[in-house]
């Protein structure tokens, strides 16, 4: 690991501030990620701002209904919330469904939404990787990509986004809210928050330089039935092949987004108008213009029938209630 | 506890020796030492203060160390176990302010004050805390290195289950959790057992939590 100096921030504006300020820091919140590919020297800041002191760690309903989740809310206390389990279990079950106990009582609610692909070769810093190192190449690209995207991916990149929680948030319609250096506020739709690898697949999102997210905001509970449905290698702990997250209603209609196959979690609006029409339908809606690769072909089908299973489920909640 | 650590570190440097030897042969040429390469930051060093096992330590460590080498090279309480190194095998876990954690992924330095217990803080050979005692009677471990973690955070599940935290294999979050066989394991994913020992696990815990497995 190479040497950083490390400080603790008293407040969000100072901590950003800091951060704009010193060339090559970083801010510093659970550390899960962070501090696992600073082993490997993939991230190598030359500062740690550590956040936990900011008192961004409380949920609180917004004046609309909803919810305001601070920045550094735990995977675990998030999960927990009565509130969250009540009107937004699908934030819930992608949580739970997603790292061990011991990551997601550490892991925050930003660094969640910020952490890194899980590309083998972007996790191998021997093979070239143009999110690693910009210019280099794309060894997943003809190489072993069985978990690697099937949609929204580059010639440059074709890493997946690997968390749950943000593709529940996703289907919630969540706002993160973020500070800058000069305490301006910005409140960035989270569907416009992850970024398409595009050219520059070494930039995961449209975070400027310095911004701090400080909460997510939760839109009022939309009702409906809420499912996350997360197809892997192994029954738990492992990143998703393809995951769903849905939030149903009685008639059948509903949203979702999909997680595991894209840069981002991959939701669709006319995908969803799609479902009266089938799962076979909804899901070629949503794939449009997909570029699977040999190894992951199978994606393909493994979207549409995971979507079939979570209408399956949604049915027999409606029937049974 | 002084012939103990003495033992310790005796062991550690014939293994370290060992290693060194043997990329001499095969690395002659390497410069190991960061300090001289041009360019190489200096390292910073920081006083890091914390309660482990009840007691008050005051440390001066590089801001690199982990809680995980903090407590074993720095303490000498070598009963938490260095796996992985990545968060991926849980031996390293320890239970911070009364949850668990992998202590290879957290910086002492973020640890500032916090209440720290580790597999020596649980139990001692003749006091064992009542885990300790059920992964002996259920052979809950067969080589022992994963055992630490595995008690560490088998103690906190029972808590996490009492606290209603939510799990994956719920068919209703908005239920209490109750300790069931499907629920601990669950709950133990983040902990591998390369010999195995899972179901003895599952019902070590389901004697201390006072279930059938």
């Amino acid at each position: 690991m190479k040497s950083f100096t490390y400080s603790r921030a008293k407040s969000p504006t100072e901590a950003a501030a800091e951060v704009a300020r010193m060339p090559g820091a970083k801010f510093l919140a659970g550390g899960t990620n962070l501090l696992d590919l600073m082993k490997l020297e993939i991230e190598t800041p030359t500062h740690l701002v550590d956040v936990q002191d900011l008192k961004l760690d409380r949920i609180e309903p917004t004046s609309d209904g909803g919810l305001r989740i601070g920045a550094l809310v735990t995977n675990t206390h998030l999960a927990s919330d009565e509130r969250v389990r009540r009107d937004y279990g699908v934030l819930t079950r992608a949580i739970v469904a997603g790292a061990s106990g011991q990551l997601r009582n550490k892991a925050s609610t930003a660094g969640n939404l910020l952490q890194r692909t899980r590309c083998p070769y972007f996790y191998d810093p021997n093979m070239p990787c143009n999110k690693r190192n910009p210019g280099s190449g794309c060894s997943a690209i003809g190489g072993v990509s069985r978990t690697l995207g099937i949609i929204g991916t580059s010639d440059a990149c074709i890493a997946t986004y690997p968390g749950d929680m943000a593709v529940a948030m996703r289907v919630l319609d969540a706002t993160v809210e973020t500070v800058n250096s000069q305490g301006t506020t910005r409140a960035i739709p989270i569907a416009d928050f992850h970024r398409l690898w595009g050219d520059h697949p070494e930039k995961d999102t449209n975070l400027q330089p310095g911004e701090l997210i400080t909460a997510v905001t939760l839109p009022r509970p939309l009702g409906g039935t809420h499912l996350y449905h997360k197809v892997r290698d192994r029954a738990s702990y492992a990143y998703a092949l393809v995951s769903v997250a849905a939030v149903i209603q009685r008639d059948g209609t509903g949203r979702f987004a999909v997680g595991g196959i894209a840069p981002k979690p991959w939701r669709v609006a006319a995908a969803e108008q799609a479902l009266p029409q089938g799962t076979k339908a909804a899901a070629a809606v949503l794939l449009a213009g997909a570029r699977p690769t040999e190894d992951n072909r199978f994606k393909m089908t493994l979207v549409e029938r995971t979507l079939a299973s979570v209408m399956a489920d949604a049915k027999d909640t409606r029937n049974a209630a | 506890m002084n012939s103990t650590a003495e033992f310790e570190i005796s062991r550690r440097g014939v293994l370290a020796g060992g290693v060194a030897s043997a990329a001499a042969t095969t690395l002659p040429t390497v410069a190991a030492d960061a300090r001289t390469v041009p360019g190489a930051r200096k390292p910073a060093t920081m006083p890091v203060s914390f309660e482990v096992n009840g007691k008050r330590v005051d440390l001066s460590l590089d801001t690199r160390t982990t809680l995980l080498d903090a407590l074993r090279e720095h303490l000498h309480l070598t009963g938490t176990k260095k796996g992985c190194d990545h968060g991926q095998c849980g031996a390293c876990t320890v239970i911070v302010n009364g949850t668990r954690i992998n202590s290879c992924l957290s910086l002492a330095a973020q640890h500032q004050g916090d209440t720290i217990i580790t597999i020596e803080g649980l139990g001692a050979p003749d006091k064992l805390h009542p885990m300790q005692a059920a992964f002996v009677k259920h052979d809950g471990y067969q080589c022992g290195y994963c055992t630490p973690g595995q008690i560490c955070s088998a103690v906190a599940v029972l808590d996490e289950i009492k606290a209603g935290v939510p799990s994956h294999v719920q068919a209703d979050i908005r239920t209490r959790p109750q300790a069931t066989n499907i629920e601990m394991r669950e709950r133990m994913s983040g902990n591998i057992c390369r010999c195995g020992a899972y179901s003895n696990i599952a019902e070590a815990m389901a004697e201390v939590a006072g279930a059938k497995a």
